[in-house]
């Protein structure tokens, strides 16, 4: 007769129940959370959990799965990468220094922001285009999993208080106009102007689960694949080569590497403390 | 039960430069475990803090990068704007939102630690100006980590270590020029 075995110790059980949440998801779903990096995934997990008021991981799958709108809520915690306007303004700076200038060359410009969150990076990049007169035979493809994040992006719509902190990046990223111009206060919250948005698609779009929709000449996924195990990274990075032109451009974190890829040696840096990569090969 | 040394994670805020330079120049390059740090500091601060600290250190200190593996010898540093988490053996980042008005979080980072490495985590608490760390220097401890607070009156600003030691019945109250002494006996003998 078979020794029972002895009872597993609580972190254990803490990893079979996130695999079983990511699983009944995906059954239940088709959101594929597999491979989530863990830590992060953890995290969030929780945040859940606490903010449905239950106790356990466990609880929160049975609530997902017999309660669709506590999964969107889910979807929309896992979904939202926080962002800011002009996030990282040094990487703006060297995309108007670096990119602009190779976006010159070509007629008409298809720019991929993959997981767009609530659009901040868009934008962003809406108006260094903007300003360097490229705009308008320009489109920018801005994608997110979640259909209510992408949503919100649309509204072009963010609270009147992050203002200070866009408009300081927007300046140390080089801008030159008043940040205001690009906004009208409505309270509470601002709205950006509409033409910003005018050649912009927002669309839901799963870089884990859908595949590759056009080729591009920029592509911009920072700090998206930082919630990824390296399984899944590979594959993002498989999609993300295969819908870049030859020569185009991927825009990274600046804490990612993409040294840890099998694709790295169809790269070369166009700017490696930017994290920008040119498709070579 | 600690049963040492898989990991030495360290919080620190206002002083912690100072701190951290102190505890990491007495280290040696043989500690046999990695270390991961969560060091407050403004969000487009200059890079410059790792080789701040590591031209004082035995150990190679560099700023983290995602899903980089983690080795002895070396001191990962929390990037500016970024959460820093680890899962056993690798590092991972994160951009969510601040907690405690900070990121990186040392509650986070610790947090973290517990969950991946139990009773084989180190937490060490240093000064600061926060309540950062004291949940998750007491997440180490339920989860049979090894739990150290500088003295706090040996800290430059005392008000951290206070909030751990209120959150957490630590296993060493230790003066910041006593802690990699600590450290490095733990991690030859196996225990506290």
């Amino acid at each position: 007769m078979a020794e029972p075995r002895p009872p597993v110790r609580r972190r254990d059980l803490e990893a079979v129940e996130i695999d079983l949440l990511a699983e009944g998801i995906y059954e239940a779903y088709g959101f594929d959370f597999r491979r989530y990096s863990r830590p992060s995934f953890r995290r969030r997990i929780w945040r859940r959990v606490e903010a449905e008021g239950l106790s356990s991981i466990s609880e929160l799958l049975a609530r997902v799965l017999h309660d669709p709108p506590c999964m969107q809520r889910f979807l929309s915690d896992l979904s939202v990468n926080v962002s800011a306007m002009f996030r990282d303004p040094a990487f703006f700076r060297v995309f108007r220094a670096k990119v602009v200038p190779l976006l010159r060359t070509y007629p008409f410009v298809r720019i991929w922001n993959a997981g767009c969150s609530t659009g901040e990076e868009t934008l962003s990049v809406a108006i260094v285009l903007k300003e360097a007169g490229l705009y308008d035979r320009t489109r920018i493809y801005a994608t997110d999993m979640s259909e209510a994040t992408v949503e919100q992006a649309r509204t072009l719509t963010y609270p009147i208080n992050k203002m200070r902190e866009y408009t300081a990046n927007y300046i140390e990223a080089g801008g030159t106009r008043s940040f205001s111009e690009y906004y009208a206060a409505d309270g509470e919250r601002v709205m950006f102007h509409p033409s910003l948005a005018e050649n912009v698609v927002f669309a839901q779009h799963n870089l884990v689960t859908d595949r590759s929709f056009n080729e591009f000449h920029v592509i911009l996924c920072r700090n998206v694949m930082i919630y990824f195990d390296r399984v899944l990274q590979e594959h993002v990075h498989k999609l993300l080569y295969d819908s870049l032109t030859h020569f185009g451009v991927l825009g990274l974190g600046g804490r990612e590497t993409i040294e840890l890829v099998s694709h790295r040696d169809a790269y070369v840096p166009l700017d490696e403390t930017a994290r920008l990569y040119r498709k070579v090969a | 039960m600690t049963t040492g040394c898989g990991i030495v994670a360290m919080g620190a805020s206002w002083g912690g430069v100072h701190a951290l330079g102190v505890v990491l120049a007495a280290v040696p390059a043989d500690l046999p475990a990695p270390v991961v740090i969560a060091q407050h500091r403004g969000e487009d601060g200059p890079a410059g803090l790792a080789p701040v600290l590591g031209r004082r250190s035995a150990l190679r200190v560099v700023e983290a990068t995602d899903k980089q593996a983690m080795r002895a010898g070396h001191a990962y540093l929390a990037p500016p704007g970024y959460h820093l988490l680890v899962e056993r053996g690798a590092l991972a980042l994160s951009t969510d939102e601040k907690e405690r008005f900070s990121r990186p979080s040392i509650d986070v980072l610790f947090d973290s630690v517990a969950s991946a490495y139990a009773e084989e985590a180190i937490g060490v608490i240093l000064t600061g100006a926060s309540d950062d760390g004291a949940a998750g220097l007491a997440r180490i401890r339920h989860s049979g980590g090894l739990t150290v607070v500088q003295e706090p009156a040996t800290a430059e600003r005392r008000r951290m270590p206070d909030a751990a030691l209120a959150a957490v019945n630590a296993h060493r109250i230790l003066a910041l020029d006593e802690i990699a002494p600590f450290l490095v006996k733990v991690c030859a003998e196996g225990g506290p």
